[in-house]
């Protein structure tokens, strides 16, 4: 029996589990500060958290699939489960990862989740990536967490090949034979890192279990580390939205991490995890069992990296094959090209914020995202970089499109050349205009309001549709994004006569900040005082 | 004489004059009478072969020449013996519809009979490959992992790894062969068809054939199992790609809308 008083001093456990972390980690604190912490709403600021829990996904996965699987490239003879291998000669790799698919309990849905998050995970790194892009995201002071999700994107790549050539099998086998050339294209130091690299000879027997080490341990590894910085830079920035009433460029208007954005994160979680189960047990990924052990005397056609990969295969595909002999050397340009191509393209995309910056001139922070419209040059060339990217995956799937399209491969190879050239620069025209053109409709829609739909006939026999004014907000909202000035050379003879000249990167540069913010490059937002005089009431006409 | 026709009138003369007329026809039909079974046969295949010259005449002479010797618009068939006939013409491609990159596998316009008919003539005009029988290319008891092995280093360049099909260069391809009866794909081996090279059995031995068979039946045909789900064509990444693009991000993607729509509100309403 206890006093009533006794029981009231007596704190609940959880409490008192609390009041024992906090005296240990400091737990106070962190939770006070950070708690409340407010994060803003769009389905798009999600894209990133499909990414974060798809790679959740493949790491508990890829736990249990390393318990079963062998790295060996030692030869066995199979007698397994899957009849029409049987007898067969190959490496324990691929052995183990047959007994994973049909002698492993839940062996073949975990490597078939293993697979599509992965899938998914670079799809969705992609569209976030793009997300970011397109809104202006990038901007100050976000540029270095644009590249630590750059560089996720990348490494995401290449952790994708290795895991896809891990089970030695045919289609795996042929792309490191890929791979492998393109290594050799490299010119004086091409021999050597393949050498190094493969222990020897292609295909020795080391590849895969180094191969295995860079797959389990060295890239995600180094992915962890970026996407844990990527997160605390996410934090410490705070998150961008889109304009509207009551936001601005100094706070973030959403809900509070705490109780809100961690539930609907955690149960969002479990919605991609369960999902991604689903598209597991119901389609089939990379079928190993169908394909063969690897042999360097065996190929099929159709062999084709995953898709992430897939642009690289198309510029190898459609490049001519060219090379230069001399000196008793090879300079093998038809892969030599594309391997640097591959590089460009995708440092293109890692510069951009800082070319962008440097054209525009402008070192503000920017907390407030841009809708695509408002920024037609970027958009613009956002979108010329995609046609590039998807033009070479046609490249690199030309095969599948010849047979299913009944197309001639050797007209769809050539369209691809002439699209490479041809195709970022219409995609970047027309989506310019389509920019332009959306801005003159908001400016419309501010000026005049709304079409409603409701024609009206006036007494003298006028038809004449009504349009609605805006609300404030929608007003607010179309009409608070900030149009720039381009930068100015300035005059070149100075206040004292001395004529100036400047130099071809400030012209240069002056011409580029032209080409965004130029008269032509944008549609002046309409003004205060346009608005007061179309709505004081003289007729819209 | 002149006892015989005293007698002429006499009853039984009928009678006599018969037993003799059938007695000369007799003996006529014993004397022209074709002779023994063999010869019979002959016959028969010269009548099939004297047909299969007819529907020759008609569905093929204008593209190989009235007696197969060819013409710029289709090889000479002296040679290609009746397997090539069972396989084009059994497979619908021949007679072809139209000149092309490649000549398409369509509806069968012959039956089996007429083409039995066309291979006896085709046959006829020189030594070839023969239509196989039915337990040549029965795939029954025939070492699956021999086959698939001896797919993958024979077939798969062209036909991909399970026989999908894949495309050769200017719109020509190698088809897929789900469905295709095994007494095609023998002779398919055997003749080597528009681009693809001939197997003779000098090279590929009839058991081997077999193997390949029972390989290509066991993982590209209507009962192969697909024990990861749906095959999504068997077409590898790409396919693969597609599919985790449009269902796979396109379902999350909706399901992130979902959530985002379903926010919490400041004031229940």
């Amino acid at each position: 029996m206890s006093t009533a008083t006794e029981t009231q001093r007596k704190a609940p456990a959880g409490e008192r589990v609390a009041d024992w972390a906090d005296g240990r980690l400091g737990i106070y604190g962190l939770a006070k500060a950070n708690m409340r912490k407010i994060f803003p709403d769009h389905w798009s600021f999600m894209l990133g958290e499909i990414c974060l829990y798809s790679f959740i996904i493949i790491i508990l996965t890829g736990v249990y699939l390393t318990l079963f699987f062998h790295p060996s490239m030692n030869e066995v003879v199979y007698h397994g489960s899957y009849e029409p291998m049987q007898g067969i000669r190959m490496s324990e790799a691929y052995a183990s990862t047959l007994d994973i698919s049909f002698d492993v309990r839940g062996g073949l849905l975990v490597r078939q989740i293993h697979h599509w998050a992965a899938v998914i995970f670079l799809a969705g790194m992609f569209v976030h990536m793009f997300r970011v892009f397109f809104t202006g995201a990038y901007r100050k002071p976000r540029e270095i967490n644009w590249l630590f999700g750059f560089l996720l994107f990348v490494l995401g790549m290449f952790t994708g090949f290795t895991g896809y050539s891990l089970p030695d099998d045919l289609l795996s086998g042929t792309g490191v034979r890929f791979t492998q050339g393109a290594i050799l294209s490299m010119p004086i130091v091409g021999t050597y890192i393949s050498m190094f690299l493969f222990g020897g000879e292609f295909p020795g027997t080391d590849i895969i279990a180094r191969f295995y080490s860079i797959h389990i341990l060295l890239l995600p590894g180094i992915m962890l580390g970026l996407v844990v910085g990527h997160l605390i830079l996410v934090f410490f920035h705070k998150h961008t939205q889109f304009a509207g009433p009551g936001k601005t460029n100094k706070n973030v208007v959403g809900m509070p991490l705490l109780p809100v954005y961690m539930a609907k994160a955690g149960g969002f979680f479990f919605l991609v995890f369960g999902f991604i189960s689903v598209i597991a047990a119901i389609a089939t990924i990379n079928p190993i069992w169908a394909l063969g052990p690897y042999r360097p005397d065996q190929v099929s056609t159709g062999a084709q990296p995953d898709w992430y990969m897939g642009f690289a295969e198309g510029f190898v595909r459609v490049m001519p094959g060219w090379e230069i002999n001399l000196w008793g050397h090879t300079l093998v340009l038809g892969v030599l090209i594309p391997l640097v191509l591959f590089g460009v393209v995708l440092a293109a995309l890692a510069l951009y914020p800082f070319i962008e910056s440097w054209i525009t001139g402008d070192k503000r922070e920017h907390h407030i995202l841009d809708r695509p419209r408002n920024a037609p040059t970027r958009t613009g060339l956002g979108v010329a970089w995609v046609t590039i990217y998807f033009v070479m995956l046609i490249g690199g799937g030309n095969d599948i499109w010849a047979t299913h399209f009944h197309m001639s491969l050797n007209a769809i190879s050539w369209f691809v050349r002439i699209a490479f050239f041809v195709g970022p620069v219409l995609a970047f025209v027309v989506t310019r205009r389509i920019c332009l053109g959306l801005q003159r409709r908001d400016k419309e829609k501010v000026l005049h309001g709304r079409e409603s739909g409701t024609i009206k006939r006036l007494p003298h026999g006028e038809f004449v549709e009504i349009h609605e004014p805006l609300s404030p907000e929608q007003l607010h909202t179309l009409t608070a994004h900030e149009q720039y000035k381009p930068i100015e050379i300035g005059p070149t003879v100075d206040e004292n006569g001395v004529e100036r000249k400047p130099s071809a990167l400030q012209k240069l540069r002056a011409r580029l900040s032209k080409s965004y913010y130029g008269e032509n490059n944008q549609i002046a937002k309409p003004t205060a005082e346009e608005y007061k005089e179309i709505t004081s009431g003289h007729g819209h006409h | 004489m002149k006892k015989l026709s005293a007698r002429r009138r006499h009853p039984l003369a009928a009678v006599v004059v018969l037993l003799l007329a059938l007695a000369a026809t007799g003996g006529l039909y014993a004397a022209f009478a074709p002779a023994g079974k063999a010869q019979a046969d002959e016959t028969a295949q010269s009548l099939a072969i004297d047909e299969g010259k007819k529907l020759y005449s008609v569905g093929c002479a204008s593209c190989h020449g009235s007696g197969g010797q060819g013409t710029t618009d289709g090889p000479s068939l002296v040679g290609v013996g009746s397997a090539a006939v069972d396989f084009q013409v059994g497979t619908g491609r021949m007679p072809a519809q139209q000149p092309g990159a490649q000549v398409p596998k369509k509806k069968v316009i012959y039956n089996q009979a007429e083409i039995d008919q066309l291979a006896a003539y085709v046959a006829s005009l020189g030594a070839g490959p023969i239509t196989p029988t039915k337990s040549q290319v029965d795939p029954s008891g025939a070492d699956v992992a021999k086959g698939g092995d001896l797919f993958r280093t024979n077939c798969a360049q062209c036909h991909n790894f399970t026989g999908q099909g894949g495309a050769l260069t200017k719109g020509k391809y190698a088809p897929n062969l789900e469905g295709v009866s095994a007494k095609h794909i023998y002779e398919a081996m055997q003749t080597g068809p528009q681009s693809m090279p001939s197997f003779p059995d000098t090279t590929m031995p009839e058991q081997e054939k077999k193997d390949i068979i029972a390989y290509i039946k066991t993982v590209n045909g209507s009962e192969s199992e697909s024990p990861g789900g749906l095959s999504l064509g068997g077409l590898g990444p790409v396919s693969e790609g597609l599919f985790g693009w449009i269902f796979g991000l396109g379902g999350l993607i909706a399901i992130a809308v979902w959530v985002a729509a379903h926010t919490a509100k400041a004031k229940k309403s």
